[in-house]
């Protein structure tokens, strides 16, 4: 698929008048990372746009735990950064990279049953886990996945744009197939319980304060691993490829090089999500891993918006509210109904998702002097 | 004089507020949540599950220990991390008193881990019937009324046996439930003497069982077919269309009423299989019938329910009456942590409409199986007929407990 | 490839696989034959069912991921058209066109004012893919709805040599499938129609450019496609019943197809379905739990050798 369809597709309309008005002049080659250096510190690279909104933004997932409920600090606050760090590893490679992966669940399903699997869990009747201290089954899970996400890659890379989808769609519900017919190995349709988080430096890491802090570390470290990436010559690469992969050619990068690349780079944020998810649920099956979650992980990305990786975490914060309290306002069972129909919304009406919605509605309110 | 006024008057306020707090301590409603598959694979049996818990609240007028019954339901799609999910909002959030659910046997196990932490909320079971729910790490406060899989085919391995059945073929699902079936039946039908040459695991939701059905041996007298829902149905239609003419032996939820009930002419070849199960269409107890009645005057045939409830309204039944009847035992004094309430239940005999069920000390159900036979009635309707009923049945199937080994794809096994 | 890599290669597959088949021969005979005609008929359902699938996809570059849901819808309305007339031949001809209506709408009221956007249509069809298995869960409920085959068509074909037994329903798939891939072939190569669909597989712009009007043939294609999959879902209801979930699993089977056979044709199909139909059967019969592994070294097989499939051309 071509740069100039890829625009199109990702970008409404309103999105693209708002960027125009705004006078970004950040219509190169997409680099919608970057903003002019303007009010702010200039720590290099990252901090060099700090805005008020980012430091009050900071302060209330800081503080978070204090005011919220248990219930909704883990439940709510916990799984939606989990959910929302995989649903980070689709927008970089969708986003940025031009390549729609929807075997992202797939990688952290791999680093969740890779926990259970060397670590301690219980197959109750099945002898499968090996108990391995906590900190090697969780090195070796991240390992393994990161390795099958480069395999992933590897096999998608070489087909044209859309053959992507299908592939690592194949992919991830294959994995599915395997993990819920064999015994061995995977325990099945059983799964595996009692996959629990481990006690560190005498913190219960089960508990929702511990919890939630823990994945908010790794959250907001793949938020800036990505933000760094994009600015360094890798992201612009890379984003050159999604533009204009024969022109990148010819300029002398590996594409596939780079494509792959990629791949292993989402695959460790994956992975690391998929460790964080297997132990806020306490257990994992291959239900964790079929297609309803392949595709839930599409419709965060895009809810939120693939043209910046705050949108994967907004999207996830919308999706996680939706599937709790759906139910207290219409029939649980038709859940699946309402995000089918929020979904096919957004991709008609504002493709860009939640944030293009914004941006779309900001841009009718211009600030002051159009400049943002 | 007014300084005593007015100090007689906040104090008889606030001894007011206090009463005021402990009755409407007494006053204050009871929420229970209710959580079943309604979707996915299991939602016809989520369905009428719900349908027997609201039947059990429907008969006590929605009150129980004098305080009003409030119900919230949440539904999951058999998928443990779902049902966890439900369940801890139902908890957390909803704050409910005391939680009945979930329906299928891996949520049950998950769910027991859940109620680990939360020891002040009493849980009980809706239906889930895997042995290792109450038999593996159990939880304090995880109470299940119900009997499970394996409890559900003591003596039908006799049974089987009795009808001549020397060789069998046994046809699972691959996951917890049927593993207990298959040893509650196995335990006994080996035991006696049988055979089991051949045990094929499909997966669930499986739908194509042209290869299980390529293996079966010439010289097997007969099946035992440990299979639900949609699996059941197809097996039948991919068996008798292959040319198949073997005899079956059913498991409980083979011959459940939501598969005598398909629409499809297939259905005929079951007529004649004998199966465990803890309910039987046919069976005559006054209690019985009366539970029939209240069951098919709430939920007529047109508004969706089925001639006679299933396996799956009953046994939500009677978990759902467990509650209520423990409720009317403390007088709805929930306070304490709920203390008096679980121990109440411990102690408790629960009568029900297929017989007296009490708790073992893993707080897991001892009571009866039905062995049944299938039948057609004067309308063309199937339904189970009694041959014989088992009562007292505990978790260790009448073995010693040196001997029990719980069931799994490998155990037991008897060539 | 160089000849030597292709012998090391031919070698490498083709040994274990002769092996096999040798072993399976003297084992049990009858479990060998009875599996593979269990597998052909398989492959036959598939290959209906993703036919429909590769002909949109190679025409519109439109990865129609609602194609599952369309063989549920298919299936679900010949069943009830089944039940009401008795019938079967009017239920499969109710299951395509149900389904084919449904097609037909999506692509004039949605994807036609999409062109060129591959990845939005894509995402439409999920999400339409999520809403169609809904509502059909919501109307129909989640009680198994089995058809019944036609009675000349029911019921075991007894006394074949080796075999014994076979279901005739089941042996009646072959026929079926291969049928309905000789109308297609022909309906692609030797009408109109056909040949503007094999063109604008080739070349989009230039069909276009040569005056044919697109969107109209854009809607036929999807019409079929979808209708295909609607009679592989009447067919299938049948042999495996009608039940949420069934769409899945189709889903994945005629994007392995594709896969492996190559985008937008047809023979392709035809060759992708017989190995994933063949394969599968084989890995359930004589090795249950790792049966999906198979299927999956054959995908990546093929996606490391041919990336676009045995038949497939370049985008």
């Amino acid at each position: 698929m071509s740069a100039a369809n890829w625009r199109n597709a990702m970008n409404s309309g309103a999105g693209r008048a708002a960027m125009r008005s705004a006078g970004g002049g950040t219509l190169v080659a997409g680099n919608r990372g970057l903003t002019p250096i303007s009010a702010g510190w200039n720590f290099g690279g990252i901090f060099a746009s700090v805005r008020p909104r980012h430091i009050v933004v900071l302060a209330f997932l800081l503080a978070y735990p204090w005011f919220a409920t248990p219930f909704f600090t883990f439940q709510i606050g916990a799984q939606s950064l989990a959910l929302g760090l995989i649903a980070l590893s689709l927008t970089f490679l969708g986003g940025y990279g031009g390549m729609v992966s929807l075997a992202q669940m797939t990688v952290a399903g791999i680093a969740g049953y890779g926990v259970a699997i060397f670590g301690a869990a219980s197959a109750v009747d099945a002898a499968i886990s090996l108990g391995w201290p906590w900190w090697v089954a969780v090195l070796i899970s991240i390992a393994i996945a990161t390795l099958c996400a480069t395999f992933i890659g590897w096999l998608s890379v070489r087909t044209e744009g859309i053959y992507t989808i299908m592939i690592t769609l194949a992919v991830g519900v294959a994995f599915y197939y395997l993990c819920l017919q064999n015994y061995s190995v995977f325990n099945g349709f059983q799964g595996f319980q009692r996959v629990q988080a481990p006690t560190v430096l005498g913190v219960n890491l089960r508990d929702p304060l511990p919890f939630y802090y823990l994945v908010l570390f790794w959250s907001l470290a793949g938020y800036f691993l990505v933000k760094y990436l994009l600015r360094a010559p890798f992201g612009i690469a890379l984003q050159g490829i999604r533009d204009n992969p024969r022109r990148m050619n010819a300029l002398g990068f590996n594409v596939t090089a780079h494509r792959v690349a990629a791949y292993a780079v989402a695959g460790v944020m994956a992975a690391v999500a998929g460790v964080l998810l297997v132990w806020y649920n306490g257990l994992i099956g291959p239900g964790s891993v079929g297609t309803s979650w392949i595709i839930n992980i599409l419709i965060i990305a895009v809810l939120g918006g693939m043209r910046h990786p705050i949108g994967a975490f907004i999207g996830a914060i919308v999706f996680v509210l939706l599937q709790t309290f759906a139910i207290d306002v219409f029939d649980r069972e038709r859940f699946n109904l309402v995000i089918g129909v929020v979904f096919l919304v957004i991709v008609l009406f504002s493709p860009d998702g939640l944030l293009g919605w914004w941006s779309g509605i900001k841009s009718k309110f211009p600030t002051r002097g159009g400049v943002r | 004089m007014r300084r005593t006024f007015v100090k007689t008057l906040v104090a008889t306020a606030v001894v007011a507020a206090f009463a005021g707090v402990a009755y409407a301590q007494q006053g204050q409603p009871v929420k229970i949540g209710l959580l079943a598959t309604l979707e996915g694979p299991f939602a016809a049996g989520g369905a009428d599950g719900m349908r027997g818990a609201e039947l059990a609240i429907k008969q006590k007028n929605g009150m129980a220990g004098g305080r009003k019954i409030v119900l919230i339901k949440a539904s999951s799609d058999a998928k443990p991390d779902v049902a966890v999910n439900a369940t801890r909002k139902l908890v957390e959030q909803d704050k409910v008193d005391i939680m009945v659910g979930p329906l299928s046997g891996g949520e049950g196990i998950a769910v027991k881990e859940y109620s680990k932490t939360q020891p002040n909320i009493t849980f009980i079971n809706g239906s889930s019937g895997a042995q290792a729910t109450t038999l593996v790490n159990p939880s304090q406060n995880f109470f299940r009324f119900n009997t499970e899989g394996a409890q559900w085919m003591v003596g039908l391995g006799k049974a089987a046996l009795d009808r001549g059945y020397k060789r069998v073929m046994v046809i699972a699902e691959d996951y917890a439930f049927p593993y207990s079936q298959v040893q509650g039946f196995m335990s006994e039908y080996c035991r006696l003497g049988g055979k089991v040459p051949v045990k094929a695991w499909v997966p669930l939701g499986g739908k194509d069982y042209s290869s299980v059905i390529a293996r079966i041996p010439k010289d097997v007298d007969a099946l035992v077919v440990v299979l639900g829902g949609a699996d059941a149905v197809n097996f039948l239609n991919q068996y008798e269309a292959a040319g198949g003419d073997k005899p079956l032996v059913g498991g409980s939820i083979t011959v459940s009423q939501d598969i005598l009930n398909y629409k499809g002419k297939r259905r005929d070849s079951l007529v004649g299989t004998i199966a465990g199960a803890p309910i039987a269409d046919a069976y005559d107890a006054p209690e019985f019938k009366t539970f029939v009645a209240d069951y098919q005057k709430s939920y007529p045939v047109s508004a969706g329910g089925y001639p006679s409830p299933s396996l799956f309204a009953l046994v939500y039944y009677i978990n759902m009456k467990a509650a209520l009847d423990g409720l009317d035992l403390v007088k709805g004094d929930l306070s304490d942590g709920q203390k008096k309430y679980q121990a109440a239940l411990q102690r408790m005999t629960l009568k029900t409409p297929v017989g007296d069920v009490k708790l073992d000390a893993n707080r897991q159900a001892i009571g009866t199986t039905f062995i049944t036979e299938v039948v057609k009635d004067k309308q063309g309707n199937l339904f189970n007929k009694v041959l014989r009923k088992v009562d007292g049945i505990d978790q260790m199937l009448g073995q010693p407990k040196e001997q029990f080994k719980m069931g799994t794809r490998d155990e037991p096994s008897c060539p | 490839m160089r000849r030597s890599w292709k012998i090391f290669w031919t070698l490498v597959i083709g040994l274990p696989l002769a092996a096999f088949v040798v072993w399976g021969l003297w084992d049990n005979t009858r479990l060998f034959a009875v599996t593979l005609l269990n597998g052909l008929t398989l492959a036959s359902l598939y290959f209906i069912v993703a036919a429909g699938f590769t002909l949109v996809f190679g025409l519109m570059r439109n990865v129609n991921l609602a194609h599952g849901s369309l063989y549920l819808l298919g299936g679900y309305v010949g069943f009830l058209v089944a039940q009401h007339t008795g019938w079967f031949v009017l239920a499969l001809a109710a299951g395509f066109a149900g389904a084919a209506l449904v097609g037909l709408l999506m692509q004039v009221s949605v994807f036609r004012f999409m062109p060129g956007q591959d990845l939005r249509q894509t995402m439409v069809t999920i999400a339409l893919s999520i809403i169609i298995a809904d509502v059909l869960l919501w109307w129909l409920g989640a009680t198994v709805h089995q058809m019944d085959a036609p009675g000349w068509l029911s019921g075991p074909l007894r006394d074949i040599p080796l075999i014994k037994a076979y279901s005739k329903y089941r042996l009646m798939l072959l026929p079926i499938g291969i049928a309905i891939g000789v109308a297609l072939w022909l309906f692609l190569n030797r009408t109109r129609v056909g040949m503007m669909i094999r063109a604008g597989v080739d070349d989009r712009a230039m069909l276009s450019a040569a005056g044919v009007n697109v969107n109209v043939l854009f809607a036929v294609t999807f019409a079929i496609g979808a209708g295909l999959a609607g009679l592989g879902g009447v067919i299938g209801a049948v042999e495996l019943s009608m039940v949420p979930g069934e769409d899945v699993r189709l889903l994945l089977a005629s994007l392995i197809v594709v896969i492996i056979g190559g985008m937008g044709s047809v023979v392709g199909a035809a060759l992708g379905a017989t190995i994933l139909g063949v394969a599968e059967t084989y890995g359930l019969t004589y090795a249950p739990t790792y049966s999906v592994v198979f299927t999956f070294l054959i995908l990546v097989l093929v996606l490391a050798f041919r990336p676009r499939g045995f038949l497939g051309r370049p985008a």
